[in-house]
């Protein structure tokens, strides 16, 4: 398994390269790694169907109980099938559909590192691992719903799904920790359901879990999102629809439900999002004439109908929920990648503009004719036992049967429409004058589809050849308690609610001009979501461009404010508020000396300030500077105060560079200015006072000087301990900072290089 | 600002004060002094000279460039702690030599040392960067 991880990887590494050998066979090459992977997975088909679970660990950062746990059990083999089975046609389908695109190489880094964080998120048991792998698959996609950065449409899509998705992941992230801390492991199969649902923290867990799948998978209010992610690749958008990106949240519901769900909390906020999420999806399906839109939207449809199902929760519902899963997986991929070869033969996706397609693209309009039966729930296809499925578990559900019934019937009624649309509008009629002369796909973009849409319906003919890993693909549940998948049920009311929803399919496909133009004049994006979203941005941007002009001001005066302001006032924070300690401030050991530096220092400090020549505030300085050269030498540290004196020495040649270009002395404070620095830099400076106090007075750990002393001359041969804790004990440091002072003084001179150049172009 | 004075007491000061650098420099580890302070004593032996002459004159007595210098000092560092590694330590390990040196003793010979060269560098390249670069504006 980690083997399989890291291959992905190491493909998405290897892309660029094998597409500058392979050039137009990259697609057909790199397919291959997933279509492995998908064997490789399938050979473990057997024993998960027959229960076992494989496991593997790898220690990565044990001190923060961050392991590298894969496991294999039916829910995650389900999807790793999916994310490689579907990815190995993707991966076909894109190298024919972006042929000759000078990125494509690129394309294929962030496809499979898309699929790689994929199979991370759906095979680590460890919820920090899966956290991260979360967040890897949010920039991946982001890199592709962006990957026409040219446009700035593309931007704005790429930089809405991040931030939603991100978002949502730092919630997610928090609730982990919760959940980490309160039943104390961050394995998934160790964690148990009862420690964490009485636990005080359960609901705020909860919530925080919830947002991040939420926004994943696009769940109301977050739905905006995803139609805006069509500005991705069309292969890009199969794939996130069909088998990965937008399921990952539906995933997490799924893996934690046996942890988290089962309360009345869980019930109702994911049956009230999904059931909204369906019925809206499912509203603006119909509203859309452009073929991504309308798929997206139905993909929201569904995802909401597969979050109703988990906070069901029933047996019935849960295993509904996996079955339709695999259903729209199947359909939703053949649909997306026809669309994909539709545009790519027509140059429109438009549904009111197609029409006639059927004579020149026989084997595209076989296959999402197929997918359409699917989609519509018609028998014999895949899609009528899942809806069965689901309507059999709405009628089961106890006291809100009718609710769910009603939902689930007003979702089906308008996917029927949708895959109608879909199915008639683009193929029938006849041929219609298009952007291009339309003509068949070629083989590697009409496989996929044609794949897919078959297996629906050798699926529906078969049942049984998934049904035992579907059995297996809700944690928690016993495949006992479940009857097998069957094509036929007899006349059962689902069976009726079918018919029902049939026919009200066709009625809403007859009528689907009228609702069009009806959600149109409605105009939802105008006081949507997405209004609230756009309004965030907005007022996010401005509050980071008031705050910047307030912080970066270009002062330095104001800087140097800012700094000290926040300093003093922390430290001073800490030691009011964390000090039990009271401060002694013992004045009989100061010898002669040190009053006098120390009188010599305050008086020089005090001529700075005051004086109205430059030279002599920097003659001032230089006695403060000694002074402290002096203190560092009565106090037995030479080393220091001989860095310290050429400190100054070197300070005072830069002043003598600096002070021949700046302009002359100017009156730039007024007198309530310099009264209020005279108060911040005295606060100030009490505040330090009382730090060096506390810091002598107070041991709190011993101190770490004795080993230095007694280990200096054994272990690094140095008698001047200063210098060896610098080269030796703490040599790692020290190289840190002289990069960082090197990397500075490029810095430097480039900036001051600028300045020139700019003053010599004026 | 062209002295005469200036310009003779620059002449003779420089040759001393970097001297006395390197004499920071090898002495440090047992008496105070190291790359760093090393570094800055030979800073200001350059920063004179630029004061008395000119930057470009500075530069050019330096006959490196400042980037490559301060590049050598940090590939020196990362040398000395190379060495470590070689013989199965961890980085930054340091490893010393015992040098017999005839009648006058031994010399111990350590990375330590090396470090100590790149720090030295490091610093009297970045700051000449900053006091050259000043001064040329």
């Amino acid at each position: 398994m980690t083997v399989a991880l890291l291959v992905g990887f190491a493909t998405a590494t290897l892309a660029p390269g094998i597409h500058l050998v392979a050039r137009r066979w990259t697609g057909a090459v790199l397919a291959v790694v997933p279509a492995a992977l998908f064997v490789y997975f399938m050979s473990l088909l057997g024993p998960v169907t027959a229960g076992a679970t494989l496991s593997e660990q790898h220690a990565w950062s044990p001190r923060l109980m961050l392991q590298l746990s894969l496991r294999v059990d039916g829910l995650s083999l389900l999807f790793v099938l999916l994310i490689t089975g579907i990815g190995a046609l993707v991966t076909l389908y894109a190298g024919r559909y972006l042929e000759g695109h000078p990125h494509l190489g690129r394309f294929f880094l962030f496809f499979f590192t898309f699929m790689a964080s994929m199979l991370g998120l759906v095979l680590s048991d460890n919820l920090l691992a899966l956290f991260i792998f979360w967040e890897l698959t949010s920039l991946s996609s982001y890199l592709l719903i962006g990957f026409d950065h040219t446009r700035e449409t593309s931007r704005a899509a790429a930089l809405q799904g991040l931030l939603v998705t991100v978002g949502g992941g730092q919630a997610l992230l928090l609730g982990f920790l919760l959940l980490g801390a309160a039943t104390g492991t961050f394995e998934i199969s160790q964690l148990s359901g009862l420690s964490a649902r009485e636990h005080p923290l359960y609901p705020g867990m909860l919530l925080l879990v919830l947002a991040g799948a939420f926004t994943k998978s696009a769940q109301f209010p977050f739905h905006f999102w995803l139609p805006g992610a069509m500005a991705a690749p069309t292969p890009v958008s199969a794939y996130l629809h069909s088998a990965t990106m937008v399921k990952a949240g539906v995933y997490l519901l799924a893996r934690l439900s046996p942890v988290l769900g089962g309360t009345a909390l869980w019930g109702t906020s994911l049956s009230l999002v999904g059931a909204i999420t369906m019925l809206l999806g499912a509203l603006l399906a119909l509203g859309e004439r452009d073929l991504k839109r309308v798929l997206a939207y139905a993909t929201v449809c569904v995802l909401g109908t597969l979050t109703f199902l988990l906070g069901m929760g029933t047996p019935a519902a849960l295993h509904a929920a996996g079955v339709f899963l695999l259903a729209h997986a199947l359909y939703k991929g053949a649909l997306f990648l026809s669309a994909g070869s539709i545009d790519h033969a027509t140059g429109t996706r438009d549904l009111s503009l197609l029409g006639g397609l059927r004579r020149a693209m026989p084997v595209t309009a076989t296959a999402v004719g197929l997918s359409a039966l699917s989609m519509a729930g018609l028998t014999p296809a895949f899609g009528f036992i899942a809806k069965e499925l689901v309507y059999e578990a709405a009628l089961q559900e106890g006291p809100a049967t009718w609710l769910a019934t009603v939902a689930s019937a007003l979702t089906f009624m308008p996917l029927v429409a949708v895959a109608a649309m879909l199915a008639l509008q683009p193929f029938l009629g006849p041929s219609r004058e298009l952007p291009h002369a339309p003509h068949e796909a070629p083989a590697g973009m009409w496989l996929g589809p044609l794949v897919l849409s078959a297996l629906g319906l050798v699926l529906g003919a078969q049942p049984a050849l998934v049904g035992g890993l579907l059995a297996r693909a809700s944690p928690g549940l016993e495949p006992s308690e479940l009857a097998p998948l069957k094509l036929w049920h007899g006349l059962t009311p689902a069976l009726g609610l079918s018919v029902l929803s049939l026919a009200g399919g066709v009625g809403l496909f007859l009528l689907r001009d009228r609702i069009r133009a009806f959600l149109a004049r409605l105009r939802l994006g105008r006081w949507g979501p997405e209004r609230a979203y756009t309004w965030g941005l907005g007022a996010m941007l401005q509050v980071a461009g008031f705050q910047t002009r307030l912080l970066q001001s270009g002062y330095l005066r104001r800087y140097l404010l800012v700094t000290i302001l926040t300093i003093g006032g922390l430290t001073a924070y800490a030691l009011v508020a964390r000090s039990g300690v009271r401060l002694r401030l013992e004045l009989s050991d100061v010898e002669v000396h040190e009053a006098v530096l120390g009188g010599l220092m305050v008086l020089a400090a005090l001529a700075a300030a005051n004086s109205r020549s430059r030279l002599a505030s920097v003659a001032a300085m230089g006695v403060v500077g000694f002074g402290v050269a002096l203190v560092f030498l009565f106090f037995g540290a030479p080393d220091l105060a001989l860095t310290q004196s050429i400190v100054e020495a070197l300070t005072v040649v830069v002043f003598l560079l600096a002070l021949f270009n700046l302009p002359h002395y100017q009156e730039l404070s007024s007198r309530s200015t310099r009264a209020r620095d005279l108060l911040i830099s005295l606060a100030f400076g009490a505040v330090m006072t009382g730090l060096v106090l506390m810091v002598t007075q107070n041991q709190l750990y011993p101190p770490i000087s004795d080993y230095f002393l007694e280990n200096s001359v054994p272990a690094a041969h140095g008698r001047n301990v200063v210098n060896v804790i610098l080269v030796d004990f703490r040599a790692l440091d020290t190289l840190g900072e002289i990069t960082v002072l090197a990397i500075s003084a490029l810095g430097v001179a480039a900036l001051l290089k600028l300045g020139h150049g700019r003053e010599a172009g004026r | 600002m062209t002295s005469l004075i200036f310009n003779a007491v620059v002449r003779a000061l420089q040759p001393l004060l970097l001297l006395f650098s390197v004499l920071l420099l090898l002495s440090g580890h047992h008496e105070p002094g190291g790359g760093f302070t090393g570094g800055l004593v030979a800073a200001s032996a350059f920063a004179l000279h630029a004061a008395a002459n000119d930057p470009a004159s500075a530069r050019r007595a330096l006959h490196i460039p400042l980037t490559k210098l301060i590049g050598v000092g940090l590939l020196c560092g990362i040398a000395s702690g190379l060495v470590g590694t070689v013989t199965g330590k961890t980085f930054l390990t340091s490893v010393w030599l015992k040098v017999g040196a005839g009648g006058l003793g031994s010399l111990e010979l350590g990375t330590p040392l090396l470090f100590d060269l790149g720090v030295y560098l490091v610093v009297l390249g970045v700051t000449l960067t900053f006091i050259l670069s000043l001064a040329e504006k």
